[in-house]
């Protein structure tokens, strides 16, 4: 579109649309234009004008009930939060040099990670499209930097091919594109896909896979510069005399199926999982202390829920103080936001109909295990080339991933040792933190034999399943169990609504618990309206 | 392996919105080979190893000495589909791994249920109970 036409500007049109058939409208057809597509947030939901003395009692400091805290706040409401932890963050959490971290069972880790270094048990990344936390972030005040979450630098381990030896991702990445490539071009020459296509698109196609797959000339995937250019040379390209490079040999085809490194190219096709990815400077929990600057002269810590009924009047809350121990105290309010995770809600004695506690009782919880590993220097970098991004193995620590921040720095630095997952997960969750540490190092050192053993100073692990204030990483939708409850769970019934990652579709994401929160509170408040 | 790779495979094509996993390769952790291995690798970690449950916001309950377990109906209803925040373990553990699992549950602990479950007990509840 030049200077000069008279066609209008994609500004002008939008405004214009968004003038005639107001945000909806506008949202659509931002949408159509490829704007808007990834999330749901379109801005803060600027609530405002409640009645005078209106009460909200939010259960749990997580970042669902501060945000609906917040917000709620800055809409009138008198509000308060019952925190069970002595902070504010809920699974947004990061541990530190000098932390104690008791869990369920009573095994008690003390953190002994040099000054910085840190472990995000919960979350820690951040999808470039989930708008409502990056939005939150900036307006708390909170630095992010990159994550990397794609290196093809890092390395692919299973054990069942190449007899157990790690392999780097770009070259598995490239030999499978390249013998696809040939594959498919083989295909197309044997007439196999003249049916589909047009002469014109065969050739087309053609080209593609030539240029795609780094085939050579003969549409044959071969050792050689162009190859290498891909998936690394065997000798790189240098300066000088003995500059010229040497490509390396190709991977023979069936261990690279063995591989399954098209499960990981997939993975990075998520749209939850592709770059841009980002993380907060100096640990995932700067998160929640941002919403605790917010919010923290609302909360009341060490408060354990112990009853929730609601009547005509209001809504009472019973709970006992976990540091100071005492009998039950009762707090009231007009309306409740209820943020507690299913799998301790499910417990606590409350009067909300039947087909609710039945939504409240039908979602089982994961329980996934993550173990930072401090190690004296920075082996990964120095002696492997691998900044940031992950090593995936098909052992029960899932992957190694490097830290984000910091490169090229001496000194201790924290690697992700396990995120574990499944059998995996209940496993490492079910020893001791000494042996947890002792599996990561076992099977991480397959990665780094030479290094991981020696440079390891100190380890922490959280297994989710233990974590006494949410006992369970997350919520685990299926589709029987969206039909059957999801609505129900999620619907203000009379006086108290739910809230949290488990109360919405982007489950297990830090976003999730957001939208969920704006989401109920701004039905809430209508309702409130109403009353 | 290969199965579980595929299934894998074919989970993360059904399921958009995928929560923040470790990534698509899968586990591949040790197969038990007996009730008492059933029960450290899957049950521990919220039941303890002593079966004596914990408590934190919630509880997890004990199985130690509890007489319930004297219903081997109720024990593999709740292994196969799991309750409230425990998940299901019907497809984690084969027939037989679940009638070692809750034969042994009933023989320790505390619990001294002496009939033994059976894998043809198991397959009866999963064809009952699919």
């Amino acid at each position: 579109m030049g200077s000069g036409q008279q066609t209008p500007t994609r500004r002008q049109l939008l405004n214009a649309i968004g003038l005639m058939g107001g945000t909806a409208a506008l949202y659509q057809m931002m949408t159509t234009f490829g704007h808007a597509a990834e999330t749901r947030f379109d801005g803060p939901p600027n609530l405002s004008g409640a009645r005078k003395g209106a009460s909200v009692i939010v259960l749990g400091a997580g970042l669902a009930g501060m945000l609906a805290a917040y917000e709620l706040e800055k809409a009138g409401y008198k509000v308060r939060i019952l925190e069970y932890q002595n902070r504010p963050g809920g699974r947004n959490w990061s541990l530190y040099g000098g932390d104690t971290y008791t869990e369920m069972g009573g095994a008690t880790q003390h953190v002994k990670f040099a000054k910085g270094n840190y472990l995000n048990p919960g979350p820690w990344r951040i999808p470039h499209h989930h708008r409502t936390l990056l939005h939150y972030c900036k307006a708390f005040g909170v630095a992010l930097e990159p994550f990397i979450q794609f290196n093809h630098n890092a390395y692919v381990h299973t054990t069942e091919a190449f007899g157990g030896a790690p392999q780097r991702f770009r070259s598995l990445a490239a030999d499978f594109e390249g013998n696809v490539a040939e594959l498919l071009g083989k295909a197309v020459d044997q007439k196999a896909l003249d049916t589909r296509l047009t002469p014109e698109d065969v050739d087309r196609l053609k080209e593609a896979l030539r240029s795609w797959g780094m085939l050579d000339e003969n549409m044959r995937y071969t050792k050689g510069l162009r190859s290498s250019s891909h998936r690394g040379f065997d000798l790189p390209p240098g300066g000088g005399v003995n500059g010229a490079p040497k490509p390396s040999d190709l991977f023979p085809f069936d261990e690279v199926l063995k591989s399954g490194v098209w499960a990981q190219m997939a993975f990075f096709m998520n749209d939850e999982f592709q770059t841009t990815m980002f993380q907060p400077v100096g640990g995932m929990g700067k998160i929640g202390e941002g919403f605790g600057r917010k919010v923290g002269h609302l909360i009341t810590y060490n408060a354990k829920v112990t009853k929730l009924h609601q009547d005509r009047s209001g809504v009472t809350v019973s709970y006992t103080d976990v540091a100071k121990g005492g009998a039950a105290v009762e707090a009231k309010a007009d309306y409740c936001v209820c943020t507690i995770p299913l799998s301790v809600l499910s417990q606590i004695e409350n009067n909300l109909s039947e087909k609710k506690n039945a939504a409240i009782q039908a979602v089982p919880y994961s329980g996934q295990v993550k173990i930072g590993l401090e190690m004296r220097r920075r082996f990964w970098e120095e002696d492997a080339d691998i900044y940031g991004g992950h090593s995936f193995t098909n052992q029960q620590i899932g992957l190694v991933s490097y830290p984000n921040n910091n490169f090229f720095q001496d000194g201790p630095a924290v690697l992700l040792g396990a995120f574990a997952s499944g059998a995996g997960g209940f496993n490492l969750a079910g020893m001791t933190p000494e042996e947890r540490i002792e599996v990561a190092l076992k099977e991480g050192s397959v990665f780094h034999p030479e290094s991981y053993r020696k440079e390891f100073l100190s380890g922490a692990s959280v297994a989710w399943s233990r974590v006494p204030w949410a006992m369970g990483c997350c919520a685990r939708w299926n589709e029987q169990t969206r039909r059957d409850h999801y609505q129900e769970l999620v619907a203000l019934e009379d006086r108290v609504v739910l809230a949290g990652e488990h109360a919405s579709y982007v489950g297990c994401w830090m976003e999730g618990s957001l939208l969920s929160a704006l989401d109920a509170i701004t039905r809430l408040h209508k309702r409130a309206l109403e009353a | 392996m290969r199965p579980a790779l595929i299934a894998t495979a074919l989970m993360f094509a059904a399921t958009p919105g995928l929560a923040d996993e470790p990534g698509p390769g899968g586990s591949k952790p040790p197969v038990p080979k007996t009730g008492a291995e059933v029960y450290r690798m899957y049950c521990q970690a919220c039941h303890m190893p002593d079966a004596k449950g914990a408590v934190g916001a919630a509880a997890f309950p004990a199985l130690a000495a509890n007489p319930r377990l004297g219903s081997p109906q109720y024990a593999m209803f709740v292994v196969e589909n799991g309750k409230a925040g425990m998940p299901p373990f019907k497809t984690a553990l084969t027939p037989e791994q679940e009638a070692m699992l809750i034969t042994y549950l009933r023989t320790h602990f505390g619990n001294d249920y002496r009939e033994p479950v059976s894998v043809a007990d198991v397959e009866a509840m999963r064809k009952a109970a699919p």
